[in-house]
């Protein structure tokens, strides 16, 4: 559980991240100011400690030099030649270890100097008591063994005083001294603590610091303010974007100014406005077209009235003609059959293109719908001399949709196969799961060329223009059979091959409005592969 | 014009001419006396001067709207009156049936069909049977066409008498919409069940004592209506 919470919190940062320009612009600038004010912080933080300890190494070995001085000097001075040698060394260390338990350095005395290099911590005779010895370097000790002349070294002062003081860095100096009692060399080691360096350049370093982190606020807050100022309309401009692709064509942005950002508003609202207009003009198109058809549908159906009455009157009287006459009544009547068909089609075209369109919504069996068109287009299936039959795969097979559209398309379907399956029976397939029912239509007929699967939907489409037209279909049945399909949200779909028949298949969700992912019943049939 | 074995008299209200004379020859055919009205505002003073058993009403008139005509019609008289429309999807259909009309026919209409639907509505003048029936608290006189409450008598058209008529008749039963199309509109196929549904509520709003909460005729839920039973 926590981990989730994390990785989705991980997640929502790298959203954030990813897209927000100003997070972006904001982070890259701090992180970049930071590296300089790092760089720089560290430069000027050298050269202050560097100038410090310069400064502290030339004052300790001038210090160590002048008490070394006085010390040979007082040396210089004694009397006789018949003190010996401890008395000397105490002669010799004391004044110089009272002046450093003042001036607040230590000092180590040690001695004889010898070939071997000596071990300060047990040859040491006199030192500042609350001195650790091991703070004498050893290089530094190990030096006499060559030369006699002064030298020094960093070093780190340690204490065994009860203080607890702790470690601290320091510069030993170390001179060799002769004594007179025995002519020897002894070794006098000055330690000088660098407490007041490091004090001030902790100083420094805070200070340092503290700029810098305020240079990095003032740096953050900066940017955020300028590209604040950039992202601002940016943002706006999207939510004006989305709210005109959502349909608001009214939505405008705000024109403040004469600067860049207002003139993008400026140019950005004319393309709205643009678009706008051309859209409102597609629009009107479109609706004068669609209520022109509609109109013209309308206009045309009084006179039909009219013209369809008489047709029957002539029709129920034809046997009283003479065998033209009769079979003109005839004519004109199948032809009004199929005129009435078109108009009717056409009307219910234009419903669709208007948007009219409405389901009314009901459980029903496809099954049923099956056998119900079955027998409605029997006659013309033995007229044809065909065999229609419904193949159930389960059952039943239920789907929520509008029965009449249903039935429409199925036997729009079923009536498109009669019309080109030259032979061969004609199987109507239905299946169904819990998300999906289906219908197809499988003829073994002409089947259809390549590509032409996609275009039997087109309105008045035909496979073949030579092709003689005996059902009286209007060309405008499979068109609204889609129409219908995509109004119950569903798929109607086709397959053909020349010479292996063709098969239509309605997929329609289970449930209105849930999404199709698949349909119960393969669009190729299962017994293509066999062939 | 009017010969004596005429089945009925019908008023033709259709502004298109040629339509209007192929009706009358159609009906004329068929055995029905009619008469032309090609205008809105005079149709309602011809229906009083005709007296026809049935009116046919196109919904798009000059000078009046069919509507109108309609409604007109029916605040002073129950006959049968049928729509011509255009129009037969649209919200035009129901405006029409709740103006008062009882039944339509859709353009281009087969002659045939114009006469089932005629014969429909003209058949009860030929069958007057002795009859006397209870449909929760209310009587019918079938014969004298007379709903009764309490002795107060209710008003209904003739559409919406035999409606409650063929209700009444059998009360265990319960009529699928398509059931009621069919024997009371005289529909032999699946017809716009939009059709009964306006109808009953029209019948609803005058013998219900609270047409929210009907009594007479039940909805039967997913199956159609129901005579209810005596209280």
């Amino acid at each position: 559980m926590p981990r989730r919470s994390v990785s989705s919190t991980v997640r929502r940062g790298l959203t954030f991240w990813r897209r927000s320009v100003q997070a972006r612009v904001v982070a890259s600038t701090v992180l970049l100011s930071a590296i300089v004010v790092g760089v720089v912080g560290w430069f000027l933080l050298q050269q202050t400690r560097d100038g410090l300890v310069d400064a502290r190494v030339d004052r300790a070995v001038a210090e160590a030099t002048d008490e070394t001085n006085q010390a040979r000097t007082r040396l210089a001075a004694l009397p006789g030649t018949d003190d010996d040698v401890s008395t000397q060394l105490r002669q010799l260390a004391d004044p110089i270890l009272q002046r450093a338990e003042v001036r607040g350095f230590s000092v180590v005395l040690a001695g004889p100097v010898t070939e071997e290099p000596i071990d300060v911590a047990s040859a040491g005779a006199r030192y500042s008591t609350d001195l650790d010895l091991d703070s004498v370097p050893a290089s530094l000790s190990a030096h006499f063994t060559e030369s006699l002349d002064p030298a020094w070294t960093f070093t780190t002062m340690r204490y065994v005083d009860d203080a607890d003081r702790p470690e601290i860095a320091g510069v030993a100096v170390a001179s060799a001294i002769q004594l007179p009692a025995d002519g020897k060399y002894y070794t006098l080691y000055y330690l000088f603590p660098m407490q007041q360096e490091e004090d001030t350049l902790a100083l420094v370093s805070r200070a340092l610091l503290t700029a810098g982190g305020l240079l990095l606020v003032l740096v953050a807050g900066l940017t955020w303010l300028v590209t604040r100022q950039v992202v601002t309309p940016i943002r706006m401009a999207r939510r004006t974007a989305e709210r005109l692709a959502a349909g608001h064509l009214e939505e405008r942005m705000w024109v403040r100014g004469h600067d860049d950002i207002a003139r993008l508003a400026t140019s950005f609202n004319q393309m709205a406005s643009s678009l706008q207009r051309q859209i409102r003009q597609l629009e009107e198109l479109s609706r004068v077209q669609r209520r022109f058809t509609s109109d013209v549908s309308h206009e045309l159906r009084t006179p039909l009235t009219t013209v369809r009455m008489a047709g029957d009157v002539l029709h129920d009287a034809r046997n009283e003609f003479d065998p033209v006459t009769a079979r003109a009544a005839e004519l004109l009547q199948t032809e009004l059959d199929r005129f009435e068909g078109l108009l009717s089609d056409l009307l219910e075209i234009s419903r669709f293109d208007a948007g009219a369109a409405a389901l009314e919504l009901d459980d029903i069996n496809l099954i049923d719908v099956a056998h119900r068109v079955v027998d409605i287009t029997r006659g013309l299936a033995e007229q044809r001399g065909m065999t229609v039959t419904v193949q159930a795969l389960r059952e039943p097979v239920l789907a929520e949709a509008d029965t009449r559209r249903v039935e429409r398309i199925v036997r729009n379907l079923v009536s498109n196969a009669i019309d080109h399956a030259d032979s061969g029976p004609i199987v109507v397939l239905v299946n169904g799961d819990d998300h999906a029912a289906a219908i197809a239509v499988r003829d073994h007929g002409v089947g259809l060329a390549p590509g032409e699967a996609a275009l039997v939907f087109n309105r008045f489409w035909r496979a073949d223009p030579a092709r003689a037209r005996t059902s009286g279909g209007t060309g405008l049945g499979l068109a609204i059979s889609l129409e219908d399909t995509h109004l119950h949200g569903g798929w109607l779909q086709a397959w053909g091959q020349p010479g292996q028949g063709a098969q239509f298949r309605l997929t329609l969700p289970r449930r209105a409005g849930q999404p199709l992912r698949h349909s119960p019943i393969p669009l190729v049939p299962d017994d293509v592969e066999a062939l | 014009m009017n010969s004596i074995d005429s089945k009925g008299r019908i008023l033709v209200v259709d502004d298109d001419a040629s339509l209007a004379e192929m009706l009358t020859i159609v009906l004329r055919q068929e055995g029905f006396d009619s008469q032309v009205c090609t205008r809105g505002d005079r149709a309602v003073a011809e229906f009083r001067d005709y007296k026809p058993d049935l009116v046919l009403l196109d919904l798009m008139l000059p000078g009046k709207d069919g509507i109108d005509v309609c409604k007109e019609i029916r605040a002073e008289s129950g006959v049968p009156i049928v729509m011509l429309t255009a129009k037969g999807d649209t919200i035009d259909v129901v405006v029409g049936l709740e103006s008062g009309a009882d039944d339509y026919v859709v353009k281009p209409f087969k002659p045939k069909e114009l006469i089932a639907r005629i014969r429909a509505r003209v058949r009860r003048l030929d069958q007057p049977v002795q009859e006397s029936l209870t449909i929760a608290d209310l009587v019918i006189d079938v014969a004298g066409h007379a709903v009764t409450r309490a002795g107060q008598a209710i008003n209904l058209t003739p559409l919406e008498f035999d409606l409650l008529v063929c209700l009444a008749r059998k009360p265990w039963q319960v009529f699928t919409r398509e059931v009621l199309l069919e024997q009371v509109w005289g529909y032999r196929h699946a017809a716009d069940t939009r059709l009964v549904n306006v109808h009953v509520q029209r019948l609803r709003s005058k013998i219900e004592h609270d047409p929210e909460n009907p009594e007479v005729v039940v909805t039967v839920r997913g199956v159609g209506y129901k005579a209810g039973t005596s209280s």
